[in-house]
């Protein structure tokens, strides 16, 4: 018995709390986030940003970041702009989302900057 | 000029075959497998069983003169080989759309799969494919909320979902089964669910069961802030006492019930389908029953046909197979019918074992459950097969973990999410699964002693119903 690892997550914790995809992960670098942003541009993906204040994460309306980046390929200009939201909202999480225009839906999603909890 | 009535036996193959007929776009189609007794030609067989299937009976009678017997009949329009076996023949048939009620399954299969599996003349007769034609798809309901709105409802995107059946089976009080949910949910899967045979017996009834559940998934989504479901089973002995169970599930706040269309009955699964997409219910299929059915090369009806039955009655989830788990199923065909549950045109693929190009026009489409002996090594594996669309569903894979079922789904949660970035990454999941896995087992005790496990546990067995390929 003395092998077995206590499971710690609790409601008075918030370091409990998930994102979804890729939150079991540890946080991206910047390398990593570049992968993921080529991999939406490959994909044909429409590329976005949002964000939100913790506390109002499970919400499925987070505030967009201007608008999607509609046929944006420029891996440099995306990642630019989730940059430029993270740090005109340094305590918000923010999401890069990639929009599937066909299927009508999210092809993928993730938190790529964690607020403070 | 009006036909004569002449009392007697014809040869069906007079009436019934019919080599130069071209099929509507409206025909219903099928491809039988036939295995006959010996000495009877093939026309003649084949069109016996499109005479059985539709409006023919043994001899003639009077009131078929009554009606255009000639526009109402089954058509046997084709014979084929079947590559590797001279045991058997195709045999392809086209039905006039007029003879099936619509929206109904229940009337296809009753036609189809009738009278006509007990014949004399056949030793043995297998549906293997059935081409709904598009405007007989557009009568059914179909999936109650389809992929699409299931992610959106689960917020849940970019990778596949987690799953984990509950065990034991069978036994479990209320409250210890509502713990096993909770462990499992809060430790990182999106769904957990009732087996099939967890119904309302004496030792858990459902409604405790129920709330007990319920309470679990509220919990467990406050502390991860995900959203998290239950399939609750509401299999039940009567359609009404189904639909009392649908209905307190949705007033608890469930997201997801649970129902399986064979054993429970197509006309039950259309009625729960039907209500559960007028009151924003996901519904989980399971498919008790249908190896009895598909699992022998010779007889019965193919998983790929059940797959598109379901897919009309309605369904946003249906088991699948693993391919690589402990269960039967052939990888080329299963893509196969993979492809039947998701996407929206289907081309005819004799590698994967599909005769008709399948149209579903705007029906949604249907989640396939990868579930049955499979574990985190399968992982990159699974991910690769299956894609994102999918529930990858662990159920030993998760419970058995040595620390307990919280680790065993963390553990389950950090190797798909590797895998998934991996793959946006353009790495070979199969070829470098070793190396992803150990990789993230650097930040992950769970996972790490997850593959300790089950490092050697594989379920290496050939598969029983191959697709008919030159395999002798």
């Amino acid at each position: 018995m003395s092998d077995i690892q206590d499971y710690k997550s609790s409601l008075a914790d918030s370091s409990s709390i998930k994102f979804e995809t890729f939150s079991y992960l540890p946080p991206m670098d910047d390398a990593r986030i570049r992968k993921q942003v080529e991999y939406i541009v490959a994909k044909g993906f429409n590329p976005a940003v949002e964000h939100s204040e913790p506390e109002n994460a499970s919400d499925n309306y987070w505030y967009m970041w201007k608008l999607p980046m509609f046929g944006e390929t420029d891996v440099d200009f995306i990642l630019a702009e989730a940059a430029a939201c993270h740090k005109a909202h340094p305590a918000n999480h923010v999401r890069l989302i990639g929009y599937d225009n066909y299927k009508q839906s999210q092809g993928a999603s993730m938190v790529i900057y964690r607020g403070e909890m | 000029m009006a036909k004569k009535y002449d009392a007697g036996v014809k040869e069906y193959r007079e009436t019934y075959w019919m080599p130069d007929y071209e099929p509507k776009e409206t025909d219903l189609l099928a491809c039988f497998k036939i295995t006959p007794q010996p000495g009877i030609p093939r026309e003649e067989v084949a069109a016996a069983v499109a005479a059985e299937s539709s409006t023919g009976t043994w001899t003639t009678v009077w009131t078929d003169l009554l009606t255009d017997l000639d526009y109402y009949k089954g058509r046997a329009y084709h014979i084929e080989d079947v590559p590797g076996d001279d045991t058997c023949y195709y045999a392809f048939i086209a039905y006039p759309i007029d003879l099936f009620e619509e929206g109904s399954v229940v009337n296809v299969l009753t036609s189809l799969v009738g009278n006509v599996f007990g014949f004399k003349a056949l030793r043995a007769l297998r549906l293997e494919d059935i081409r709904f034609p598009l405007a007989y798809v557009m009568t059914c309901n179909g999936p109650p909320q389809g992929i699409e709105l299931e992610r959106d409802i689960m917020n849940k995107y970019g990778r596949p979902m987690l799953g984990c059946t509950i065990k034991p089976k069978l036994g479990l009080s209320a409250k210890n089964y509502g713990r096993a949910c909770y462990e499992g949910l809060r430790g990182g899967l999106d769904f957990t669910k009732d087996d099939e045979n967890v119904n309302s017996q004496p030792f858990m009834r459902w409604r405790p069961r129920f709330d007990f559940v319920m309470e679990a998934i509220l919990k467990a989504e406050a502390e991860t802030g995900e959203r998290k479901g239950h399939y609750l089973n509401v299999t039940a002995p009567t359609s009404d006492e189904m639909m009392r169970r649908a209905e307190y599930a949705k007033e608890i706040g469930a997201p997801i019930i649970m129902h399986d269309y064979l054993t429970g009955g197509l006309s039950a699964n259309t009625q729960l389908a039907q209500w559960c997409q007028e009151n924003g219910m996901l519904l989980h299929i399971h498919r008790a029953m249908h190896a009895v059915l598909d699992r022998n090369p010779h007889h019965g009806i193919h998983f790929r046909v059940l797959v598109k039955v379901l897919r009309l009655s309605g369904g946003d989830h249906l088991h699948s197979g693993t391919v690589v788990g402990k269960l039967e199923g052939d990888r080329e065909a299963t893509l196969g019918w993979v492809d039947l549950m998701r996407d929206s045109y289907i081309k005819e693929d004799r590698s994967r074992g599909i005769f008709f190009d399948q149209d579903w026009g705007a029906m949604p489409g249907v989640m396939p459950v990868a579930s049955g002996g499979i574990h985190v090594w399968h992982m990159p594996a699974l991910v690769n097969i299956f894609g994102d669309n999918s529930v990858l569903q662990f159920g030993g894979g998760t419970l058995g973990h040595p620390w307990g079922n919280a680790a065993g789904a963390a553990a389950n949660r950090v190797a798909v999410e590797a895998c998934v970035e991996a793959r946006n990454q353009g790495r070979d999941l199969e070829k470098e699964s070793k190396d992803i896995l150990e990789s993230a087992a650097k930040h992950s005790p769970e996972l790490k002693t997850a593959m300790e496990t089950w490092k050697e546990i594989k379920f290496e067995f050939d598969t029983v119903d191959k697709l008919d390929v030159a395999h002798k």
